[in-house]
Order: structure tokens, then C-alpha cells, then sequence
């Protein structure tokens, strides 16, 4: 971390990153309360993250390679997959959108810095323990946690599953929770209190909107998984029976209460993307972003939707007819606020003029493979399907459309479009196309063939399978080999463009007529470390031109 | 490049809809034995030609802007941002198109969810890692493991998967049913949750412990039919799959006949030569051993005890006898095994494994007084 | 102004502290709320604290109608007994009485607390299923080897829906002498 500090200084000597003495230097990012510090952590970590919980993924596609044993043990095979979802969710994808929040909001809104300076540090220390936490648990007696990511009982309480890892896996996740509920709670403060007086709430950039609401769906579904792995650890170790049939409890309660969050989550990593999304796309087409209003309704509905449409993730548990019909009804309902994005992203490129600069072209692979992860979503709402589809590969292809070129696109796509103004320099654009290209070919490599793996009939979480499942597995590990490889590409970008990138001075605007679209774009590049102490006067965000 | 033309020649045929282009490359579902399963399909075609259409409209007007509405080609961006008619159509089209999927929808979940009427029932018990089958209307009662050729195999570095046929989705003793009769399972676990499925009979179900789920099949068609648990179970999640033989009535009523009478056959307590004890406790620890205790007896550290050199298997054989008949609250109790099979697998144990006693035992000593029960 | 903005700042944020509170405190509300949503069908399952004992009514006998019942016995990993019931299937009258024995045998030396979980396929069924003797009432307690005949007194009500002809009921017996001893 210390070789790609320093460059957000305000006295603006951002080449000399080497110049900080270690003592002071360090200190500044241990007891920083600055946004924009914060921001620069929780990004820079997530990244650590996506490639930590990234090589987990490629020990789990190098095993499934080809058939057979060939490298890991099969419960180590299941610690990889589901510590790999508990990195990816907890580790990677949520801190760096928290990450993009506390850099982008308060700029966007005119605010100095966050509602709650002191509490946004606590909470990027408490992600901190927490995922180191959850990390050392792969070397204790017994290996990680490995009755998957959902820790569904009676499984992951089986004292020949888990070893010692479970009660530091439920405290790691109650550092998570807390973390992440004072991150939304800094965040709904920052934007209701924060903003300049200027803009309204309906002149808030998309991005701010869709947070906003993210940060409510936080602090209403964290507590409860917080609540549910509560009552896991005592049941292990007090008694309880919460979840355990004998003492009056049932396993299936554990999926209900599991789910109830577990949807929201879900939400919680694709609802800022939505926000990114809407934030780049228009500054690429040169056109105010298309549906304003209703992109804001859409991802209000959609969010308050997550909320009644938990149980489609377990329509095979045994639910009455009545309940069977009443979750695929909801869920299918959730395809019309999330077509109204689609269509309003379309619109908004239509008679544009536009551009193809390396975030552009992660902002539209992102709407047209989320589109494909929507569509078998769709798919998977009609209850009588999903009875084919559920725990297969199709799942695994799902959900992984929907959160690898869909959220993390979207996080490479503003990486790209906001790191020229944070450092006030232009990354390299070859290199930007070169890995975009190589990504979003590799990726679909990767996914698309679990397509077939899964309508073949190959349960997802196995170790190894059946040979004629033997082709497809191949192409999309070489998929997953070239896709991970390929982020490589984009750690170097990022450490190039910190150091100075292309060497080419950016304009306060960085991007053609950006400043159109957004109050960041009209301060100085790179962004001064203290912003907005007086506010902005004018708010000039153009789609909102009619609703004055 | 032959499997980067294979892949293109694939992508091509998902695209053109043509289904199953070669066995190794299958690409959809597939359509099953019994009508559900072929209602699920049509269901599934439904659903995957109307996000087709949504896709070629949604993304052909989304291409069709990029290619055309370029600032390099001197496009001139238009300034529109709301339009409320277009607006409103694309909520109602949408919501139109997602109550006619709900109809046939309905239809088959009202279906599916009918156990009525039914002509047998078997209870399904999902185990840490097989499956245990009882037939209710006549005490026909087994377990069904994964064969041995495929445990050897997966738990081998290195071994070749492609020698064993069926790998990992063979079973030593399959559910059979008839054909043309409505069959009712009831499904259940004794650890955790288990899920099963088998592709061509159309669903799956979870085995909760402690609850029952009931489901359904009706086959049309005598054949066999794979599939596996679909919920993570553990460790051998991967390895505990299901076989169904469905057969005309008449071998089905044989099939019943000669299972019955083999299970009210005594076990052979006859002496057995070392080596026949040996290769049979081979087999027996392959199916109630392997999971845990792993192919070289090591287990698994911090979990698991290690058999080689274990002071409860080396020692005296009466008390890893009454050890193995009372289980642990790791372990479950192995009184299910017979006298003949206790014999075999502790010389197994006792003499593999990496250890060494010398000893053999025949079934004669192992055998309980109340064994004849 | 500053202070004016700190201070709301801290009020809304103890306001969302306390949303954040009620919510993992609703998480455990999800606890009861699901055994209404079992009560309403919404969900299927039938908990044991349901299966209320019921006085003995005199129905009318439904001679016309026939129902086939089934009984299960389950044994959870490492319930070190004997469970089975003496009658597997029966042809029941909604409205008559049936008393079916299940036979239970402790195989330890030592005494044992075992608690058995009812469970019924179609599980809506269950509020028609009434018991008016069950071992499943409560915990069972068997001494070291001791045998137990335990009788199940049962009617089905004869409101039962026409489509039902046949039930499954399943018992699972759970080892609780463990958690006995630590409560």
C-alpha cells in the first residue's frame, strides 16, 4: 500500500510518493478522517481483496480443469468456493462501492467531506479485522469455514465439517456487519444533511440516489444476518435450538431468515453499479441521462421488491403450493423496474454522439451482459424451472453474469473514469482498451459455457464431476485462467496512472463536457484534498433541466 | 484450435436454438421421461426464445445506436431525456409478457405439487454420502453408494476418470420403479440437508433432517436415469449420486421378488479365506469408511482421527467392534453392518491402512447373539 | 451553522443506530413470525410445539371415506436406538379413533433423553391429524437398555378435504441426552 500513497496530497506534490517518512507517512492513512483517504483505502484494499478471493477462484477452476482429483483436497475444495464468496461479497465488491461512495458523494453533493469523519475510519478498520479475521481462518485446525458462503445448518455446526474456524467466521462477520451498517449510516447522513443547498434530492446524480437507497437496504438486512449467524453460534455452543429439530427448531428457518437478507444483499452489490452506470453512459453519448425519475422509481421498487421475494432461492426446500406461487409471482415482477434501467440505458445512447473510451466500453459490456444474468434470472423466477435450474451450474453462471461483468465492470469502469481526477493523471488508453477486451472476451469464456454445464444436468460445489461435463469445464477454466490474468493488466494501470500515467495533463473536465453532468468534473484535477468548503451555488446536472 | 472451432460451432448452435449439437457438448436441457419434465422443458423453451426476442429487439436498437450514433461518424447528440409515452410502453409490455409466462407456469407447478393418487411410495433418506431407498409397500430396503471403481478413482491423484464408465454417476444398487405408475417419494435426512435430483424425471426436492418433503414421478419410458445431491452436504457433496432403473411392470414385479428374498437371506457366516476377508473389507470400507477416514486411512487433521496406527483399531478387536456398534457424536454407529461385514472390515482395517496387527477375524466371532433378529 | 449540521448529523445517525438495533432484533421477531407464516401455510411445516395434545370428541364416523396412513420411523446420525412402528400402513375412517404402537429400545448403558419430531407429507394435513396420545408430546426419557411400547391415539378429522387419500407421518427420534445434561 505504501509504494501508491501520497498522490491525493493537497499541496500537490504527487510524483514524489516516496517522500513521506514511514512513522508520519503511515500514521496518515492509520488516523486519516479525510473522505477522500478513506476512499483511496477502502478502494485499495477491496483491490487486494478482489485478488485474493480471485485466487481462490482459480484453485477452484484449476481442480475442476479436468476430472478427476488433481490438486485439493475436496474439503479444502469447499473452503476455496465459499471463502471465495464471502472475500468476493464482504472483502471486495462492497468495500470498494463504500470506497467510490466516500470518494464520489461528497464531491457529487457538494459536501466537504463525510456527515461522520471519525466513525467512516472506525468502520474501514473494523473491514479491516474482519476480513483478516475471516482470512485466518484458513490456517486453523480444521481448515476455513466450508458448508458454503449461505452457512447453512445443520452443516457448518457438524463437528466433522467445521474444525475452529466457526465461531471466528461469525464474529468476522459481525465486524463486516458493523462496519458496513456505520458506513450506511455515514452515508444516508452525508447525503440528507451534507448536500449543498443548492440541490434538491431529485438533482442528486443517479449514483448518490442509488447509494442512498443501497445504504437503507444495509441497515435493514445486515442486523438480521447479523441476527441469524447469532443464533448458529448458539446453537453450537449454548444450547439454543433455534434451527435444530430436535429441540424444536428447523433447518429450513435458518434459509428463510438466511435469504431475507440474502436478497437484499444482492441488491446491495448490483444497486450502486446501476448508479455508475447511469453516472457514465450519458457522458459518452453527450446526452443528459434518459428517465431520470424513473430510473430513481425503478431502483426504489426494486429495492423494496428485494425485501418480499426471498424464498425463490429455495423453492426446492418444500414450501406449500400457496407460497410457491406467491415468491414466483414477485419475483417476476422485479423484471419490469429492471428493464425500465435497461431500456432507459439504451435510450440514453440513442442519437448520442458517441465515444468509446475505455469506461464506456465497461459501462456497455455491463448493460448487455447483465442483460443475459437478467435474463436467466427471468429464467429462474419460474418456480416449475427453477426445479431443473436451482444449485446447478446455470446458478453459478447466473449469479456470476450478474456480479463479474455486471458489479465489477462497472468498478473497473469507474476506476477508469474518476482515477484521471483523483490523480490528476491520464491513464494509459491502449492498455485500458487492451484489458477491457481481454477481459470481456475471457469472462464470457468463462461464464457462458456454465450455461450448459448446469442445463446438462452438473450440481454446482462439487470437486469433480462426471466426464461428459469434461469440454465445458475446460474452456471455462481457460476462460477463468486468461480472465484472472488479464487483471493484471489493471494493477498496473492503476499503479501507473498514480504515478503519473501517460504523463499527459488532465483538464478539470478530464472527460468532453463532463462537467455538464456532474459538480466533481468542475474542481480542479487532481482533486484538491479539501473540496467544497464553500458550496456549490449552481447545481449542473442537466437531466434534471424540466423538473424546475 | 480443434476445441476453439468446437466452441464456435457450439456458440453457433446455442444461437440458432438447434438444441444438443454432440453428447459431449450438450447445450440445453434436456427434455426428460415423464411430462413434467417435458412441461418444464417447453417452459424453459418459452422463456429462452422470449428473453431471445427481448435481446435481438433491446440489443439490436442498442447496436444499432453504437454503430450509428458515433461522435466519429459526426453524429450530433439530441438533447431528449424523458419521453413518457415510450416510457409507459415499456412498463406495460413487459408486464404483459410476464403474465402470460405465469399462466402455463401455474399450470405446471399446480401439477407438480399433486402427490395424490399415487400406486407405491418410497422413502428417499439422504446420508452422509448416499442415499438410503425404502420402499413402503414392501419392506424392500437398501443403501445406494457410489460404485467402487468411481471412489477409487476420485479420491486417486492422477487416476484417469475415463477408464471407469459412468464415473461418479453409478451407483452398486439403483432405485428401480416401475413404468406407468405414479410413484410418491418421501424425502427425508438423518444429518444434514440433501438434495435430490435427477434431471429426466423433471425436479428436485430437499431432504430436510427431521421433515418430510413428498414429490412425484410418473415414467414413461424403461431406461436409466442419473442424477446427484444438489445441496451441499459436506465433503463427499460431490460423490453421493442417484441411479434410477425404470422397468416395464413384469421385470419391475421380478426385480421386487428376487430383492425381497435376498434381503431375508442370512448373511453367509461361513470362515473366509485372508484374502477374501480382505478384498470384501475392502468393499466395505469403501462404502461406509472412505468418506471420512479417506482411501489411506489418514483422515483428516483437526477433523478427522487418522486410522493408521490408531489406538482404538490396532487394539483389542472386541472393543473397536463395540466401538464401531456404538458410534460417537463424530461417528455414527455402524450397527446396521452384519456379523459378516464387521469380520471383513476390521481385518481390513486392522491389516491395511498402513497397519499391521496379523490378526483375522471370521464372521463366526463377530456375530451377536441376537444377530438372527 | 457547523454545530447545527454536527448535531443533526449525530441525531440521524442514533436514529438509523436504532433502526439497525430493531432490525437484528427483528431478525429474531422472524423466529415466531415464521411459525404464523407455518400456521397460515405460507410456509410448509408443521413444528412440534403445533402438535397439541387434543381432548377426546366423538365425531361422526366418515364409513365412506378412506384414507390411507403411513407411518415412518426415523433415527437421526447417532441415535444409538431401536425405533419402529408396529403398524406401517393403515386404512383409517376420518371420525374413528386408531391407537398404533411404536416400539422404541434404548441400545446404551446408559440412561437417555430421545425426542421425537413429527413431521407429515402433505404437511397442510396436519391440522386435520389429531393426536390425543403421542410419545411426541414431550421428551422421552429411557433408562440403560430399557424397551418401550409407546402408544399414538389418533383421529382425522372428518372435515379433512376429499383430495387427501393419503398421509404420511414421520417420526424422527433425536439423541437430546447431551443437550439435556448441559441445559
Amino acid at each position: 500500500m505504501s509504494a501508491v500513497v501520497d498522490e491525493h496530497d493537497h499541496d500537490h506534490h504527487a510524483d514524489d510518493h516516496h517522500d513521506h517518512g514511514p512513522a508520519k507517512g503511515l500514521l496518515r492513512w492509520i488516523i486519516t478522517t479525510n473522505h477522500k483517504d478513506i476512499g483511496t483505502l477502502y478502494l485499495l484494499f477491496a483491490l487486494t481483496m478482489f485478488f485474493v478471493g480471485g485466487s481462490m477462484a482459480m484453485v477452484i477452476r484449476a481442480e475442476l480443469f479436468e476430472p478427476g482429483l488433481q490438486f485439493v483436497d475436496p474439503a479444502f475444495f469447499n473452503s476455496m468456493t465459499t471463502m471465495h464468496a464471502l472475500v468476493m461479497v464482504f472483502g471486495a465488491v462492497m468495500p470498494a462501492f463504500v470506497g467510490l461512495a466516500n470518494w464520489q458523494i461528497p464531491l457529487m453533493i457538494g459536501a466537504t467531506d463525510m456527515a461522520l469523519p471519525r466513525m467512516n475510519n472506525m468502520s474501514f478498520w473494523m473491514l479491516v479485522a474482519g476480513v483478516l479475521l475471516l482470512a485466518s481462518t484458513l490456517f486453523m485446525e480444521g481448515g476455513a469455514p466450508n458448508g458454503g458462503w449461505t452457512l447453512y445448518p445443520p452443516l457448518v455446526l457438524q463437528p466433522i465439517t467445521v474444525g475452529k474456524a466457526l465461531p471466528f467466521a461469525i464474529f468476522s462477520v459481525h465486524l463486516l456487519g458493523i462496519s458496513s451498517i456505520m458506513g450506511a449510516i455515514n452515508i444516508i447522513a452525508t447525503i440528507f444533511n451534507m448536500r449543498a443547498p443548492a440541490m434538491k434530492l431529485m438533482d442528486m446524480p443517479l449514483f448518490v440516489w442509488t447509494w442512498l437507497i443501497t445504504a437503507f437496504l444495509l441497515i435493514a438486512v445486515m442486523p438480521v444476518f447479523a441476527g441469524a449467524v447469532t443464533m448458529l453460534l448458539t446453537d453450537k455452543f449454548f444450547h439454543t435450538s433455534f434451527f435444530n429439530a430436535a429441540g424444536g427448531g428447523d433447518p429450513v428457518l435458518y434459509e428463510h431468515i438466511f435469504w431475507f437478507f440474502g436478497h437484499p444483499e444482492v441488491y446491495i452489490m448490483i444497486l450502486p453499479t446501476f448508479g455508475v452506470a447511469s453516472t457514465i453512459i450519458p457522458v459518452f453519448a453527450r446526452k443528459p441521462l434518459f428517465g431520470y425519475a424513473s430510473m430513481v422509481w425503478a431502483t426504489a421498487s426494486i429495492a423494496f421488491l428485494s425485501f418480499i421475494v426471498w424464498a425463490h432461492h429455495m423453492f426446492t426446500v418444500g414450501m406449500p403450493i400457496a407460497g410457491e406461487l406467491y415468491f414466483m409471482y414477485a419475483t417476476m415482477i422485479i423484471a419490469v423496474p429492471t428493464g425500465v434501467k435497461v431500456f432507459n440505458w439504451t435510450a440514453t445512447m440513442w442519437k448520442g454522439a458517441m465515444t468509446f473510451e475505455t469506461p464506456m466500453l465497461f459501462s456497455i459490456s455491463f448493460v448487455v451482459l447483465f442483460t443475459l444474468g437478467g435474463f436467466t434470472g427471468l429464467m429462474m423466477s419460474i418456480a416449475p424451472s427453477d426445479f431443473q435450474y436451482h444449485d446447478t451450474y446455470f446458478i453459478v453462471a447466473h449469479f456470476h453474469y450478474t456480479l463479474v461483468p455486471a458489479s465489477i465492470f462497472i468498478l473497473m469502469a469507474a476506476g477508469y473514469f474518476w482515477l484521471p481526477k483523483w490523480t490528476g493523471h491520464m491513464y494509459n488508453e491502449k492498455i485500458g482498451q487492451l484489458h477491457f477486451w481481454l477481459s470481456v472476451i475471457s469472462v464470457n469464456i468463462l461464464f457462458f459455457p456454465q450455461h450448459f454445464l448446469g442445463l446438462a444436468g452438473m450440481p454446482r460445489r462439487i470437486p469433480d464431476y462426471a466426464v461428459q461435463f469434461a469440454d465445458w469445464n475446460m474452456i471455462s477454466s481457460i476462460g477463468g485462467f486468461i480472465f484472472g490474468a488479464s487483471q493484471l493488466l489493471f494493477l498496473y494501470i492503476v499503479i501507473d496512472t498514480i504515478r503519473g500515467g501517460t504523463g499527459e495533463k488532465v483538464s478539470d473536465e478530464v472527460w468532453e463536457d463532463a462537467a455538464k453532468h456532474g459538480l466533481e468534473w468542475t474542481l480542479p484535477s487532481p482533486t484538491p484534498y479539501h473540496t467544497w468548503t464553500t458550496p456549490p451555488t449552481i447545481v449542473p446536472t442537466e437531466h434534471v433541466l424540466d423538473s424546475h | 484450435m480443434n476445441k476453439a472451432k468446437q466452441l464456435f460451432a457450439g456458440l453457433i448452435l446455442m444461437a440458432l436454438g438447434l438444441g444438443t449439437a454432440r453428447a459431449d457438448y450438450t447445450l440445453n436441457l434436456m427434455k426428460g421421461v415423464t411430462k413434467v419434465s417435458n412441461d418444464i422443458y417447453d417452459l424453459h423453451m418459452l422463456i429462452l426464445w422470449i428473453c431471445v426476442f427481448i435481446g435481438v429487439v433491446v440489443f439490436g436498437a442498442m447496436f444499432y445506436s453504437i454503430f450509428h450514433h458515433r461522435k466519429s461518424k459526426g453524429h450530433v447528440a439530441a438533447q431528449f431525456h424523458e419521453n413518457t409515452t415510450v416510457e409507459i410502453i415499456w412498463t406495460i409490455i413487459p408486464t404483459l409478457i410476464l403474465v402470460a409466462m405465469a399462466i402455463p407456469a401455474t399450470k405446471t407447478l399446480l401439477e407438480l405439487s399433486d402427490v395424490e393418487k399415487s400406486d407405491m411410495t418410497i422413502q428417499v433418506t439422504g446420508r452422509q454420502w448416499y442415499w438410503d431407498y425404502k420402499y413402503l409397500d414392501n419392506d424392500i430396503h437398501f443403501e445406494s453408494h457410489l460404485d467402487e471403481a468411481s471412489e477409487r478413482v476420485h479420491r486417486t491423484v492422477g487416476a484417469d476418470p475415463r477408464s471407469v464408465p459412468n464415473y461418479l454417476l453409478n451407483v452398486d444398487k439403483p432405485l428401480v420403479i416401475p413404468v406407468h405408475k405414479k410413484v410418491r417419494f418421501v424425502l427425508t435426512s438423518t444429518d444434514v440437508i440433501h438434495s435430490w435430483w435427477v434431471p429426466d424425471l423433471g425436479w428436485k426436492k430437499d431432504a430436510n433432517p427431521g421433515f418430510i418433503n413428498e414429490a412425484w414421478t410418473l415414467v414413461d419410458k424403461p431406461g436409466t436415469y442419473r442424477g446427484q445431491c444438489t445441496e451441499l452436504c459436506g465433503r463427499d457433496h460431490g460423490f453421493m449420486p442417484i441411479v434410477v432403473i425404470a422397468m416395464e411392470q413384469a421385470d419391475y414385479d421380478a426385480w421386487v421378488k428376487r430383492t425381497s428374498e435376498q434381503q431375508k437371506q442370512k448373511p453367509d457366516l461361513s470362515d473366509q479365506s485372508r484374502q477374501q476377508l480382505m478384498a470384501h473389507g475392502e468393499s466395505v470400507y469403501l462404502k461406509n469408511c472412505v468418506g471420512c477416514h479417506q482411501i489411506d486411512g489418514a483422515g483428516v487433521p483437526g477433523l478427522i482421527p487418522a486410522l493408521t496406527g490408531s489406538a482404538i483399531a490396532t487394539g483389542k478387536w472386541e472393543s473397536l467392534d463395540g466401538f464401531l456398534r456404538a458410534g460417537t457424536s463424530k461417528m455414527p454407529k455402524f450397527e446396521k453392518l452384519n456379523a459378516k461385514e464387521f469380520a471383513e472390515l476390521m481385518t481390513y482395517v486392522r491389516n491395511s491402512l498402513g497397519n499391521k496387527v496379523g490378526d483375522e477375524l471370521q464372521p463366526k466371532q463377530t456375530a451377536l447373539p441376537d444377530d438372527d433378529e | 451553522m457547523k454545530d447545527s449540521i454536527s448535531k443533526k448529523n449525530l441525531k440521524l445517525a442514533r436514529t438509523l443506530l436504532v433502526v439497525a438495533i430493531t432490525m437484528f432484533g427483528f431478525g429474531y421477531a422472524l423466529v415466531p413470525i415464521y411459525d404464523v407464516l407455518c400456521e397460515w401455510k405460507w410456509i410448509e411445516r408443521d413444528r412440534p410445539d403445533d402438535i397439541k395434545k387434543v381432548p377426546e370428541v366423538a365425531y361422526t364416523v366418515d364409513v365412506n371415506r378412506e384414507i390411507t396412513v403411513e407411518f415412518l420411523t426415523v433415527l437421526n446420525e447417532s441415535t444409538p436406538m431401536i425405533f419402529r412402528t408396529e403398524t406401517k400402513q393403515l386404512k383409517v375412517h376420518p371420525g374413528q379413533y386408531y391407537t398404533v404402537n411404536f416400539y422404541a429400545e434404548n441400545k446404551t448403558n446408559k440412561e437417555m433423553k430421545a425426542r421425537a419430531i413429527a413431521s407429515f407429507s402433505p404437511a397442510l394435513i396436519s391440522q386435520y391429524f389429531e393426536k390425543i396420545e403421542c410419545f411426541c408430546f414431550s421428551e422421552q426419557t429411557f433408562k440403560a437398555k430399557e424397551a418401550k411400547t409407546m402408544p399414538m391415539r389418533f383421529v382425522i378429522n372428518p372435515e379433512i378435504p376429499a383430495q387427501y387419500k393419503t398421509i404420511t407421518l414421520s417420526y424422527t427420534f433425536f439423541d437430546n441426552t447431551e443437550r439435556s445434561v448441559n441445559n
